[in-house]
Parts: C-alpha cells; structure tokens; sequence
C-alpha cells in the first residue's frame, strides 16, 4: 500500500465550538427580546413602568442581539471552520482565537448591561458607548490579524471564494465601525459624535446600510459559498460568476446607505447615487442567489430528504426575495410610502429571519454533527424547526407588509374636503391587530430555534456520553 | 492580469477590496462638508441651552429615536400634520443626528410649541391619558429623578470641540443657566442675553421646588422646530 504524503491537519475545533454554542444562545436571546418588544407594541404598559425594559431602550438590545451577538457568533464559528477546511491548516493562533471569543462575548455582555441602563450612543445600531467601542475595536483587529494569518499559512495556492468574503466582511466593518463612532467622551460612559447632522446622517447610514451590506450579506454568502456545496455534495455552480458578483458586490454596496435618506434635508444628489447604485445592487446580489441555488442543479432530489438543504434553498429564496424588495423600495417613489413604516421593519425581519437566521441554522446543524463526532440526534427535529422558522417569518412579514402599506396610505389619505382623513393616533390605532399578527410569528421563530437549542443539546449530550 | 493572481495574493485581494470599498462613500461623504448650500443659511439657529442640552441628553438614553423621527419630508400631508419640512440647518448641531428612521409614534421635529407643559407632564406620566390609542410606555421616573447636572460644563466644553459654537462664557455660565431656565435661581437675564430672547422660561414639570429629569425633557421638547424663523426664507434648490 502507498502512503500518503499528505498529513491530516490538527484542526480548532474547540473555538468553533465555543462559538456555536455561542451562537444558539443568541439566537434565543435576540429573538426573545424581539418577542417581549413586539408584545410591548401590542399591549402598551407591559414593561410595568420599569425604566430598564421600556421599548426604547430595549430595542437596541433586540438588534445588536441578533445582528452582533447571533449573527457575529455564526460568523465567527463558521469563518473559523471554513478557513482552516478550505486553507488545510489549523487557524494562525490559539490565544488570538480564544481572545477574539473572550472579547465578543464580553463585548456582548457590556451591551446587555449598559442598554438597559440607557447608556446609549443614540445611532442606530452603533449604540455601545465609547469605551465598549474599543473593545470592539480591539477584538476585531485580532480577529483580521487571526483570519488573515490562517490564510497566509494556507497549503491550497488559492483562496477559496468563501474567504473572500469573509476577508471583505472583516476588513469593511473595521472602516464602517471606527468611522461612524468617531466621537469626543464626556466622562467614562459618554461621548458626543465628532459629526453632526446632515453629515451624521449620511455617514450613521453608510455604517448602518453596510453593516447589512457586509455584516448580513457579504460574511453570510462566505459561509453559503462552503456549506451549500458542502451539504449538496456538489461544486459550486460557476466559478466565474463568483468573481464577477464578489466584486461587484463589493463595489456597489457602499453606494446604497443614502436611500436610508429620501427626502430628508440630505442633498438630492446623494440620494439618487444611493437609489442608483441600490437598483444595480440586484443584478450582484441575484448573483449570489443565482450561484446558490443552481449548485443543487442535479442534486435537487435531495431536498427531498435532507432538511438542511432546505434551510440552505429557502434562505437563499429569502435572500432573492429581499434583495429585490430592497431595490424597489429604494426608488423614492416607493420610498416616500414606505420609509418610517413597518414595511422597512418587515423587509428588514424578511433578510435577518428568512436570509441570516435561515443559513445559519442550516450551518449549525452541518457543523455540530462533524464538530462533536456524532450524527444529529433527530433530523425529524430539524424538518420542525424548519417549518416553524418558514411560518414563523412569512407570518411576520405579511403582517408588517400590510401595516406598513395601510399606515403609509393612512398618512397621506385625505377625505373630500381636502382635509387629512385620520389623525396619527388613528393610524397607530389600526396597528394593533397586525402588530399582535407579528408577535405570534415571533413566538412560531422563536419556538423553532428552541427545538435547534433542544436538538444541538442532545447532539452534544450523546457525545459526550460517547 | 489573471483573476488567479489576486485569488493567490492576501495582499492584492485586501488592499483592492479596501479600495473598492472605499470609493462610494468618499464620494457622497466628503463632498457634504464643502458643497455649499448643503447646510442653508437661515435665521435663528442657536445651540442649545444647557437645559435643553440635558433633556436631549435624556431623549438619548430613553431611545425615543427608535421610535420617532425627527425630520419632517417635503409632502403635503407632511407638511399639514407636521409643519414646514426639516431644514439641514435645524439639525446642524445635533451630536449625533436624530432624524430617526421610524414612526411608530409622530414626527417631534417640530413639537416645540403644539402643547402646553402640564399636557407633556400628563402625557409622560401616562401617554394613553391623553392619547387613548398610543402605545408608548410611561416615564413616571423622569418627574422623580432629580437632574443631575454636575458636568453641565464639561457637555458644552466637549461639544464646542467638536463645532458646536458655545462661547468660553456660556460654558462658564453653563450650571447658572441651566438653573435660570428651570426658574430655579441662575441668572435669567444673562440666559437670555447669551442665547436669545425667545428662550423659554418655565417650571416645565409642574414641581417648582426641584430640577427634574423631566423639566430638562420637556424644555427639549418645547423649542424643538421653533428656531429657525421661516418669514424670510426662501428654498432653494440643492
């Protein structure tokens, strides 16, 4: 018999665990506190008077929850996984990954602290205070230092396309992060932004739009481009497509953050390039789904059978579906119905629910299996969850389409004397039903990603049982 | 030059996403700080007094942003609901910017004025009191919490530092004026000497005998839109 010459690397594993792990916690975390905000809307006065759970301050917490705590987590676990598989080499070094988990989470940690609290920057999204700021600051150069030494001791010549986009998701957020949170502190928990207004506002959206731009979409197609043809046991449909939509994608995304601004006092110029650039953003991001979905081409009787696979094709519908609607209600025309509804909040839950949380999920339960050394303990639990997480998003976005829509018109109808029809109280009046419609799809996700907590437990449980 | 090259250099591949990431938002950034005109010129604008400074403050660490905008657009439903639409002037000292991106509640960018102090006490008391249909929580704390206001000076320090244009003598005045303007002692006339004559003076909270959390919201509140003056100004195209 021949020996091989090639030696079987010693993965990390256990950071990729830890994040997981890390990752199905926040997820429960992120969308229980979206549920509590969401029945805060449907019955006013559920916080019990207690400052530190009122909407306001809650909500940051719902979003950087899921988006930083859930949505960071995965992509930590799964860029840690993916880079040293695809670069045949063990990550460049132990203490930088260990500190990257350590520093995230107490980033996240601080956040679960200070917000209710009310120590809050006041921009959307970028609300940790100063010194938490840092930190994050901190963590993330590790993190770059971490990923990019892995990939420069790589045993492949190339750099598979996954990595691409991680190494684009890395090195955007550190510019976005450290360039919307410029700021002078005050004393130890606070600080007031170095820009202000108009300028403000266009650089909070620029870090706002791309923190979905290469956050939520970037990072999240680097994990799809490895676990979709993993999964399928194909390759990745065309090699080709993946170079033009990457960079494309990466051009063009930076562009969209000013449709945020239609019709503010933000110049019209910046408007329209933002709108214009939004519109050509379809043509990449269909790109993606595109490459997706057709590397199932000739294993589509899978889906069948394997409920992963599902997770993987119904988030990347999702994500089709949401990086059109985006486009559109970039028009201003649209725009100038839909912006301040609920229709941006169902758009938003449509690309974090059925996109984000949907490839994640898929992800998850992918890794754990070959992570622990075991088969999953229930695939019939997975197909559960699968189901519930699909009811549970398209419930919610139907109900925000139809708020966000009738609220817009509500606003601009008048009767015919030429008087304006309902008065805004009577709008907010006409949410209740759909926002109470909203809280049951909440609780449906919720109770999916209970039945993966439940499922990884097992999972885990029956190996280390072994 | 072979997408093969970039695929097999960290380097090429970092610095030309850096790049490319980089050029659409120097493009619609930095032009906004010398465009002229993207800021109009208009009359009245003043930063705030340091009690107004404290309920913003407040509006701040409440998350009212997520809730309402403060930027009123161009229609004619808007324009009938809300007022004149928001000037990028009117928000040309707000660190950060509030403008908001929902309205689960109405837009506040010009609340200043359309209700008197004892209906903004009665509504953050408990909004649904005077509003039936609202879903906004209650503040009771705010009318309990005393102000704290000890480094008053040093807000109105760290924000002329970054462009807010407050005099060495309304930061050294900062404590007295606050006071003056929640008709707790200070120095009234000199409050209106060093922002304006139009600057209201008021026990906004209905408790004369303390400063609270709430008087500092509520004097926010109150001069919010009512600034610029609109008898001369003429739109312009941007």
């Amino acid at each position: 018999m021949h020996q091989t010459s090639i030696q079987k690397p010693v993965y990390d594993y256990d950071i990729v665990k830890y994040f997981t792990i890390g990752s199905v916690i926040y997820a429960i975390v992120g969308f229980l506190v979206g549920v509590i905000l969401a029945l805060e809307l449907t019955f006013p006065g559920l916080n019990g008077d207690i400052p530190y759970i009122t909407f306001g301050r809650l909500r940051p917490l719902h979003t950087s929850a899921v988006i930083f705590a859930f949505g960071g987590s995965v992509l930590f676990a799964t860029s840690y996984y993916v880079v040293q598989r695809t670069c045949r080499v063990r990550l460049f070094s132990d203490f930088l990954s260990r500190f990257t988990f350590w520093g995230w989470n107490l980033v996240v940690v601080l956040v679960v602290i200070t917000y209710p609290l009310g120590l809050s920057q006041g921009k959307e999204y970028a609300e940790p205070i100063w010194p938490i700021d840092l930190l994050i600051t901190v963590v993330w150069v590790a993190y770059f230092i971490n990923y990019v030494g892995t990939l420069a001791r790589r045993q492949e010549p190339h750099i598979y396309v996954a990595n691409w986009f991680y190494l684009a998701f890395i090195i955007t957020v550190a510019l976005l992060h450290i360039v919307n949170n410029l700021a002078i502190p005050v004393n130890l928990t606070d600080s007031y932004p170095i820009f202000s207004g108009v300028q403000d506002a266009m650089i909070q959206w620029w870090y706002g739009h791309n923190a979905v731009g290469f956050f939520l979409t970037a990072a999240f197609l680097g994990l799809m481009y490895y676990f979709v043809p993993k999964q399928a046991e194909r390759p990745v449909y065309s090699y080709r497509l993946s170079i033009v939509h990457f960079w494309a994608l990466a051009f063009m995304y930076i562009w969209a953050g000013p449709h945020h601004l239609h019709y503010t006092a933000l110049p019209d110029w910046a408007g329209t390039l933002g709108a214009t650039f939004s519109i050509m953003l379809l043509l990449p991001s269909w790109g993606g789904m595109i490459n997706g979905i057709m590397t199932l081409s000739g294993a589509w009787h899978k889906l069948r059978t394997d409920p992963i696979l599902r997770f993987f094709i119904a988030s990347l519908s999702f994500y089709g579906m949401s990086t059109f609607e985006g486009p559109m209600m970039s028009l201003k025309s649209v725009n100038a119905l839909s912006h301040y509804t609920d229709w941006t909040i169902g758009h938003v839950h449509s690309g974090a629910l059925g996109w984000v949380a949907m490839v994640s999920f898929g992800a998850i339960y992918h890794m754990v299996p070959r992570l622990w050394g075991v088969a999953i303990h229930s695939t019939t639990l997975i197909n559960l969850h699968f189901w519930l997480a699909t009811i549970g998003v398209v419930i919610y976005i139907v109900a925000m389409w139809i708020s966000g829509i009738m609220q817009g018109l509500m606003w601009r109808a008048y009767d015919s004397f030429g008087n304006l029809s309902y008065s805004f109280a009577e709008t907010v009046a006409a949410m209740h039903p759909y926002y109470l419609i909203r809280a049951i799809g909440g609780v449906v996700f919720l109770a999916g990603a209970l039945v993966m907590a439940y499922n990884v437990y097992m999972t885990i449980r029956g190996a280390n049982r072994g | 030059m072979q997408h093969a090259t970039i695929e097999k250099s960290i380097p090429l591949m970092a610095i030309l996403t850096l790049v490319l990431v980089s050029i659409g938002g120097l493009v619609e950034i930095v032009p906004l700080f010398f465009i002229k005109g993207t800021i109009e010129k208009v009359d009245g604008m003043r930063p705030y007094t340091p009690l107004e400074l404290k309920g913003r403050d407040i509006y701040i660490r409440e998350g009212c942003y997520n809730c309402h905008s403060q930027m009123i657009r161009p229609f004619r439903d808007e324009a009938e609901r809300y007022g004149h639409y928001s000037l990028a002037a009117e928000s040309m000292y707000d660190h950060p910017f509030q403008w908001g991106s929902k309205r689960t509640g109405p837009d506040l960018a010009r609340i200043g004025g359309k209700y008197s102090n004892q209906w903004h006490h009665a509504h953050m008391m408990r909004p649904q009191n005077v509003v039936p249909e609202s879903v906004m929580p209650a503040y009771p704390w705010l009318a309990k919490n005393a102000l704290d206001y000890g480094d008053i000076d040093k807000r109105l320090r760290a924000l002329s530092k970054v462009g807010v244009p407050y005099t060495e003598e309304q930061i050294s005045s900062a404590k007295q004026d606050l006071m003056a303007q929640a008709l707790a002692g200070g120095d009234p006339a000199g409050l209106n000497k060093r922002y304006g004559n139009k600057v209201t003076k008021d026990d906004f909270d209905g408790q004369p005998d303390k400063i609270s959390e709430l008087d500092a919201l509520v004097a926010y509140l109150q001069m919010l839109g009512t600034l610029v003056d609109f008898s001369g100004y003429q739109a312009q195209t941007r």
